[in-house]
């Protein structure tokens, strides 16, 4: 196990050399830092003093990749690739542009992400499994037409629509909860209820359909023949036997983005004034910070990859077929 | 007038070439047919089909773009526009050119804000003025609105009726006409008639959508059926327009996804050593990056890379084409991953089994087995990816372009209708209705495109037929 993991280590650091220098050259070799300078001080009636100043203020100043003029080791060390992009594989985000420590950002705007993704998380899990068995239990009825047709309407509403329909009604008519903001601690509960509640429906008609596919594929073989067989109920069946070998198929497609939760979600922080991960990137994203959307996309990698390992490693815990060697 | 061609166009204009060679291809094979009679017997494909198709008409028309000549010469040059107009604008004539002041609700008389109006007498009044081109043929809009609203609107509808019996019946015959069992041995093979179940429900769609395409139609010559927008642009002449930049979004992007998908998904598989694993480097690299932020870095490369180069642009709308094709190709090059992920592990299934090592034994060679035998062969899995990814394409444009990274602001979309509507909801009386009629429209839109997709899937997919055939 420990040497299994190590070894996964060991892969996922080519995959994010690779991210990194993806990343590295879509930020510096498609745009040149002249571009990011003209940029950031405006278009027009730009001086090259001006753009040699913002650079060197901001470390652009260097070779991309190679330093002719420097000696030694200084070759490579003092260039934009190594002051921007080797410190991230140790965490050393660097600095926005408005100079605040990007990794100090992170750790703090954490915290909101994950009060509002987590809960969002687990009880989607809850509802949507729950949706699925019960459309499992009453398949080709009636009430399964009808819970599938919900489904697929619902998964055709657009997110956008839940997020101003569900602020609209349960904000601003029905006054139950605060439109937007944030606090910590117990007070911050109120905030969270109504994005919680949107970003579990917003995803319930395709999840709900997804584990029901799951279900129904597992219904079909023939364990579940010979429990029936047995005398076992159709509920037993559900909950004994089906529900525990869709465990597989549903950890592959839920593990993973357990780590992810950390970064937030885009659309609900934004909404909402959350001033977690997701709105930080939004706000880098409209303010074109590079060097925060740089972070907040290697960030997303590790947390992707991490997530690929937690998931074997959930598989050993499921299945006891699985062994990681 | 000049035509014009933007790159977009050029886009639809090969994806429609390509659907029509690849329609008239299947139809000379009846084992490709047999699926697509499968998806013609399904009630719920075949209306969300009549839908999708009316969809693409709107769009199709608006891709034929031109440019209007302008009436003054200068030194015997004909001028043209600067403005880039579209068949479909010429034919919504009255639509596009009839704007108000500012907001009006729908079928409204009235604007949606007070204003001095400077009475006979001399005075001033603070009132609602009349609308310039909504009920202005109404004496008093309080007394006749509803009535003359009413009458239109059953004018319109029964119009339209007419016109869907008509065409019901054309269908009828042909369908007729094609369901006959033929004496042909190869027809015979892919089951024939489409229940009649199929039939009535496409009819009364096609009624229904008449009738509503007819009252719409014929309101729309007095009225803004769907209101007014901040600088009074009828918000119906949006929604139709945006539909276009839906589709593009949807089918470009597919477009630009299948090669990498197919050729890198398929050689993974077929060729395996250090190709796949080149491969899977790559896609594995790709997918790690959260699709959101690799959009979003992309887009604003972009985007700074088309503002440097600003003089390139003969007009506006070339540009926000530019745009448009760049967020399609962005797209496309995020969302290949999962599609190849999938071809390289069914071509690795495939590659094993004994028709392939037959034809590797008698000395084919791997082009030709690449061609001839795993393309055709997975060929079932693209097709549903494609029409799965579609409506999420659809869905996708609205939330990039709320986060800033979707198409050109000037570029009518159901995302920078909905973005510029956000803020109106806070207004004091409530503008609902441009958000609304993006909602609803994009609605109809994805809802038509997942039907359809379910029905293409559950045709084509070999696990869900054999249930199929059991029940």
């Amino acid at each position: 196990m420990i040497a299994y993991l190590i070894r996964r280590l060991l892969y996922a650091l080519p995959i994010l050399i690779g991210v990194n220098l993806l990343t590295f050259a879509l930020f510096f070799v498609v745009n040149t830092p002249d571009d990011m300078a003209r940029m950031q001080l405006g278009i027009k009636r730009v001086t090259p003093e001006a753009i040699g100043k913002w650079k060197q203020q901001h470390g652009y100043d260097k070779p991309l990749l190679f330093n002719a003029r420097a000696s030694g080791s200084e070759k490579f060390s003092d260039t934009i690739f190594y002051n921007k992009s080797v410190g991230m594989f140790v965490f050393d985000f660097g600095y926005s542009d408005d100079g605040r420590s990007i990794g100090r950002e992170i750790q703090t705007r954490m915290v909101p992400s994950l009060a509002i993704a987590l809960p969002t998380f687990l009880v989607g899990l809850l509802i949507y499994i729950t949706f699925a068995l019960l459309m499992t239990l009453f398949r080709a009825t009636a009430l399964d037409m009808v819970g599938v047709a919900l489904c697929v309407f619902m998964m055709s509403v657009s997110g956008l629509f839940y997020i101003i329909g569900g602020q609209f009604l349960v904000s601003k008519l029905w006054h139950w909860v605060p439109i937007s903001g944030y606090a910590g601690g117990v007070d911050g509960i109120k905030f969270v209820l109504l994005p919680v509640l949107i970003g579990v429906m917003g995803s319930v008609g395709a999840s709900s359909r997804w584990y029901r596919t799951i279900f129904l594929e597992e219904i079909g073989k023939d364990y579940v023949r010979t429990a029936r067989a047995k005398g076992l109920s159709e509920l037993r069946v559900l909950f004994r036997h089906v529900l525990k070998n869709a465990m597989i198929p549903i950890l592959t497609g839920v593990v993973v983005v357990i780590p992810l939760l950390f970064m937030g979600s885009l659309l609900t922080e934004s909404f909402f004034g959350i001033p977690g991960l997701g709105s930080y990137t939004i706000d880098a994203i409209n303010a074109q910070d590079f060097s925060v959307v740089r972070a907040m996309v290697f960030l997303g990698s590790v947390l992707y990859i991490a997530g690929l390992i937690l998931t074997d490693i959930s598989y050993t815990m499921v299945d006891p077929r699985v062994r990681l060697q | 007038m000049k035509i014009v061609m933007l790159w977009t166009d050029a886009m639809i204009f090969l994806l429609l070439a390509t659907a029509l060679a690849s329609g008239w291809y299947i139809r000379q094979r009846p084992h490709l047919l047999l699926p697509w009679q499968r998806v013609a017997r399904s009630g719920a494909g075949m209306v969300s089909l009549l839908v999708l198709s009316l969809f693409v008409l709107v769009g199709l028309l608006d891709t034929l773009h031109y440019r209007a000549a302008l009436p003054d010469k200068s030194n015997g040059h004909t001028v043209y526009s600067p403005e880039v107009l579209s068949a479909f604008d010429a034919l919504a004539g009255g639509l596009r050119s009839r704007t108000e002041k500012t907001y009006s609700a729908p079928l409204a008389s009235y604007l949606y804000a007070k204003e001095s109006i400077a009475t006979a007498d001399g005075k001033t009044l603070r009132d609602y003025p009349r609308l310039k081109f909504g009920g202005a043929h109404l004496g008093d809009p309080g007394r006749e609105g509803a009535g003359d609203v009413a009458q239109r609107a059953l004018l319109g509808a029964a119009g339209g009726l007419l016109v869907g019996g008509l065409f019901a019946w054309v269908v009828v015959v042909g369908w007729a006409k094609c369901s006959l069992p033929t004496r042909d041995a190869h027809a015979s093979v892919g089951g024939h008639s489409c229940p009649p179940y199929t039939l009535r429900a496409l009819m009364i769609a096609a009624l229904i959508i008449a009738a509503l395409i007819g009252a719409v139609a014929n309101l729309s010559t007095a009225y803004h059926v769907l209101g007014t927008d901040k600088v009074g642009q009828d918000v119906l002449y949006l929604s139709l327009k945006s539909i276009r930049t839906g589709l593009v979004i949807g089918t470009v992007t597919t477009l630009v996804m299948l090669p990498f998908a197919l050729l890198l998904g398929i050689a993974a598989g077929y060729l395996r050593g250090w190709v796949d694993d080149v491969i899977q480097y790559v896609y594995t690299v790709l997918s790690s990056i959260p699709s959101v932020l690799l959009i979003a870095a992309a887009v604003l490369i972009m985007q700074a890379y088309i503002e440097m180069h600003a003089d390139w642009f003969e007009t506006a709308a070339s540009r926000a084409d530019l745009r448009l094709l760049f967020l399609c190709l962005i797209l496309g090059v995020t969302s290949w991953t999962g599609l190849c992920r999938l071809l390289r592990g069914e071509t690795l299934k495939l590659r094993e089994l004994e028709y392939i090592q037959a034809a590797q034994a008698f000395g084919v060679s791997s082009f030709r087995i690449l061609t001839r035998h795993i393309v055709p062969n997975v060929m079932h899995i693209v097709l549903i990816a494609v029409v799965m990814d579609f409506s999420s394409l659809v869905l996708a444009e609205a939330v990039l372009s709320y986060v800033g990274v979707g198409v050109d602001p000037s570029t009518m979309s159901f995302g920078t209708l909905i973005n510029a509507a956000r803020m109106e909801m806070g207004r004091e009386p409530m503008v609902w209705w441009t958000l609304a009629a993006a909602f609803s429209f994009m609605l109809v839109l994805v809802l038509a495109a997942n039907l359809f997709a379910d029905a293409v899937r559950d045709a084509f997919d070999p696990r869900l037929n054999r249930t199929e055939g059991a029940t």
